[in-house]
């Protein structure tokens, strides 16, 4: 039923959703989800709000774990060493360490700039000072803020401004060399401005690591995404290349939803 | 990640997830600290009080001699303190949390008012017994009688009949106030047939609890000046020669549980020592079932809210 | 239709009452106004009456307390050192095992564990003081003589540990509701990252929690300070200058139980010094009890 487009066929995977569904209790919130994710590619998911992108993010990271009553079925294959994400055998923690996550709103910890974006590695268990500085340098140069802070760095990262606390955030989940990293809505509590910085970021984060966006923007997902994924009430309605999926769809509620018809 | 990494990973997990397991246990292990005291003082009380637990037991005055001596006079003066107590208490909580929710402004009388219950709420008991010595004692002279010591544990516990009150009326929807608006009524009527009514388990939930607390409080009531040896009741309630007789049993001497406790815990023989342990499990027994039906009225409270 | 008078008539009528039965209803909110200001009257004014027989350098500094002897001497110090010796010890038992109970309900405990603790530790914090004096006199203090066998009969030692178990459920209720209220999204960051559960929880929501936490040590303090019974039943009623748990001694809160048990005349010197002393309780608690309050206002606005 799901035509995947694939003119890259020679493109190297990073993950990849096989018959994916998730229940929350007894309500099914994904069915039968199947995608490839490409590695060093942007993905973004579009859809309505309430068609399960969010939740359909949060697998694979794990995230529902965390609340009693939910389930999943089915398997997200992650490469190159083929681990289930979704395995009752692997540990979600062992998953969030591989996969970064950024959320809807900024959630800075009530922690000093430096702290918030060290924090990942002191989860680790790295006590060297020298390697931390590197990193969390490193970190904030990638996500485009060390100009910014680098003179405040002790200062509380509440104190930062909102488009800033997202980019800390970033950096925070850019500091400890995720393979995939899954961005949830990053830009909708955001201004134009701050959202324009933080799209251009995720472009060039994509020569470094894979990324899954969730968005709720159409515009966004044509201007940042190499791929994009349609859903719909907890089902894949249409996944292929970006322009492909926008300039012509192959099904009739991917175009009725892309030209506003619809949502 | 190859292999070797991924390998390094999962050690590092297992090692870090052994000290969540460590915290869960000492978690459990705290609250099974708490636990075994209860079962304890539990335990303690019954083996050493259950024997002494009989009809005559509560129908006795206090005597001289341990194994003639009863709670009669005890539970009979608390349940009438108690009475004065959720006499006073009840309306005034309500009235000031009703207030306090559905009328006040914010301004800094409101402020002032609101410090004030919550710096209340944590002022030791037994400055309520300073105050109740000084002020319904020996100022507006009531002795030291039923009245001043459920007068005195009513302040005590108004704090808490505020805050449940307030509490309960905050969770009832704008949208029911709002309805009541619309047809008319004044705040008054919105008040009286609306909000006291669907607050009322909630606010039922704290004086009861209130109540737990009064019942067991010592420190106010010998701070007044309470006689512990009591062997004699006071005047039923309203069977005094009208008028003037009506309320003589408000200015009657008195005791109540725990000082009857207090008085024999402090004896030297273990013969009243027993007798302490079974006036304790008791009023043990008293508390715990007042504060368990408060929790189960909450319980059924959430469960049954259908807003 | 009525008239415009008589409807007029009616709106006023109508407008008298409600304004009447709010006055009522203000009257009863002020009542806690009025209770604070009698309590501090009371209080100063006996205790006025105390300081003008005893200098309060005396009250301050003097190391002896025997107000009811012939050659009385009146050194709250005395009473204070039984005060702070018993609350340290309490707050030695609550604070580690009430942070430990309220980090595990909030973070650890799976929701059957949490629906039957914490009306478990409500009950526990129910049960009148009188009974954990019976208690801590005649089942911890025999208890803790098995292996301290020199350990006095009275002593702020077993008193201020079942005071300590008693402030638990307070200690453990007041921080477990700061935690509560730190915001999912800081923990899914912190999950998201890889912590586990021990590194969330101490890393982000205790340090997140912390002036609710700080506000409910000082809370449980300020109950230990002021707790009467479990000292007057267990700890014996001497004065005695002393830091040493394991002695008998007299608190502020005993002392006045003491003297109320007795019969001292009203307007006696001896009757005063118990306002005195209760000034003083008042004056600690009130301190203890803004910074509580100030600091619970902090962590209610941030969140």
């Amino acid at each position: 039923m799901i035509e995947i487009n694939m003119q890259e066929t020679q493109l190297p995977l990073k993950a990849e959703a096989r018959n994916l569904s998730f229940f929350y209790g007894s309500f099914q919130a994904l069915k039968n989800v199947n995608m490839p994710i490409y590695e060093k590619r942007v993905t973004s998911l579009i859809g309505p709000s309430g068609c399960g992108k969010s939740t359909y993010l949060r697998c694979f990271n794990r995230m529902h774990d965390l609340y009693p009553g939910n389930r999943y079925e089915g398997a997200i294959d992650f490469h190159p060493d083929h681990t289930d994400l979704l395995s009752p055998k692997v540990d979600p923690i062992e998953v969030r360490m591989r996969i970064s996550m950024v959320f809807q709103k900024p959630n800075p910890f009530p922690k000093s700039i430096y702290e918030n974006v060290a924090y990942g590695l002191r989860v680790r268990g790295e006590s060297a000072r020298s390697v931390i500085d590197d990193k969390v340098e490193a970190a904030l140069r990638s996500a485009a803020l060390w100009g910014e802070v680098k003179d405040r760095l002790n200062e509380q990262g509440a104190n930062l401004s909102g488009g800033q606390q997202q980019r800390l955030c970033i950096a925070r989940a850019l500091a400890t060399d995720p393979e995939l990293m899954l961005f949830d809505e990053p830009t909708s509590a955001l201004d134009p401005i701050a959202t324009a910085s933080i799209e251009e970021l995720i472009t060039e984060l994509k020569e470094k690591v894979t990324i899954l966006i969730v968005t709720h923007n159409m515009q966004q997902a044509a201007r940042i995404s190499d791929y994009t994924a349609y859903m719909y009430i907890g089902e894949m309605v249409e996944f292929g290349e970006t322009d492909q999926v926008f300039i012509k769809p192959n099904k009739k509620e991917t175009e009725d939803y892309i030209t506003g018809r619809f949502g | 990640m190859n292999q070797q990494e991924l390998q390094a990973l999962r050690t590092m997990i297992v090692a870090h997830k052994r000290w969540d397991m460590m915290f869960g246990l000492l978690g459990i292990l705290a609250l099974m600290i708490a636990l075994m005291t209860f079962t304890a003082l539990f335990a303690d009380m019954a083996i050493n009080g259950l024997g002494r637990i009989s009809w005559e037991f509560l129908t006795s005055f206090p005597s001289r001699r341990a194994a003639n001596a009863g709670i009669l006079s005890a539970w009979v003066g608390s349940v009438l303190v108690m009475l004065v107590t959720a006499v006073a208490a009840v309306p005034l909580g309500v009235a000031a949390g009703v207030y306090l929710e559905e009328y006040a402004r914010k301004n800094w009388v409101t402020d002032i008012i609101e410090i004030n219950v919550s710096n209340l709420a944590g002022v030791p008991s037994i400055i309520y017994g300073l105050l109740a010595l000084g002020l319904f004692v020996y100022t507006f002279g009531l002795g030291q009688s039923i009245l001043t010591a459920g007068l005195t544990l009513a302040l005590l516990i108004l704090p808490v009949v505020i805050v449940a009150t307030r509490e309960a009326i905050r969770s009832i929807p704008q949208i029911i106030r709002e309805g009541a608006y619309a047809c008319g009524a004044t705040t008054w009527q919105v008040v009286s047939d609306h909000i006291v009514p669907y607050s009322s388990a909630g606010i039922l939930t704290g004086v009861i609890i209130g109540m737990a607390r009064a019942i067991g409080e010592t420190a106010p009531i010998i701070t007044v000046g309470a006689l512990t040896f009591i062997a004699f009741l006071p005047p039923a309630p309203f069977t005094g020669e009208p008028p003037a007789g009506v309320f003589d049993w408000l200015f009657a001497p008195f005791t109540v549980m725990p000082i009857q406790m207090f008085n024999w815990t402090s004896r030297p023989e273990a013969a009243f020592l027993a007798n302490a342990a079974a006036a304790g499990f008791i009023l043990v027994l008293m508390t715990l079932a007042m504060n368990g039906l408060a929790i189960w009225l909450r319980y059924r409270l959430r469960k049954n809210i259908n807003w | 239709m009525p008239q415009p008078s008589d409807r007029l008539k009616k709106d006023f009528s109508r407008h008298f009452k409600e304004r009447v039965i709010e006055a009522i209803l203000f009257l009863a909110a002020f009542l806690s106004v009025f209770t604070t200001t009698a309590i501090v009257y009371i209080l100063v004014k006996e205790s006025w009456i105390f300081f003008q027989h005893v200098p309060l350098t005396d009250f301050l500094f003097d190391t002896q307390w025997t107000p009811l002897f012939d050659d009385a001497h009146y050194g709250i110090m005395v009473l204070l050192s039984g005060t702070i010796t018993s609350s340290m010890v309490a707050l030695l038992v609550a604070i580690p095992l009430g942070t430990i109970i309220a980090i595990y309900l909030s973070e650890f405990a799976p929701f059957s564990i949490r629906e039957i603790a914490k009306p478990f530790l409500e009950l526990l914090g129910g049960i009148p003081t009188i009974i954990y004096g019976y208690f801590a006199l005649l089942f911890v203090t025999p208890l803790l003589q098995k292996v301290f066998p020199e350990l006095p009969g009275f002593n702020l030692l077993s008193a201020g540990m079942v005071m300590g178990v008693m402030i638990i459920p307070y200690v453990a209720s007041l921080s477990e509701d700061a935690m509560r209220a730190v915001p999912m999204a800081l923990r899914e960051g912190s999950y998201a990252t890889g912590a586990t559960r021990l590194q969330t929880a101490l890393r982000v929501v205790v340090p997140a929690a912390t002036s609710g936490i700080a506000a409910a040590y000082i809370l449980g303090i300020s109950r230990a300070v002021g707790e009467t019974m479990i000292l007057a039943v267990a700890a014996g009623m001497q004065p005695n200058l002393t830091f040493n748990p394991a002695e008998p001694g007299a608190t502020i809160t005993s002392f006045i139980v003491q003297v109320a048990l007795g019969d001292l005349p009203h307007g006696s010197i001896g009757y005063q010094t118990i306002f005195a002393a209760g000034l003083t309780l008042m004056l600690l608690t009130l301190v203890f009890n803004l910074i509580g309050f100030y600091m619970r206002k902090k962590y209610r606005e941030v969140y």
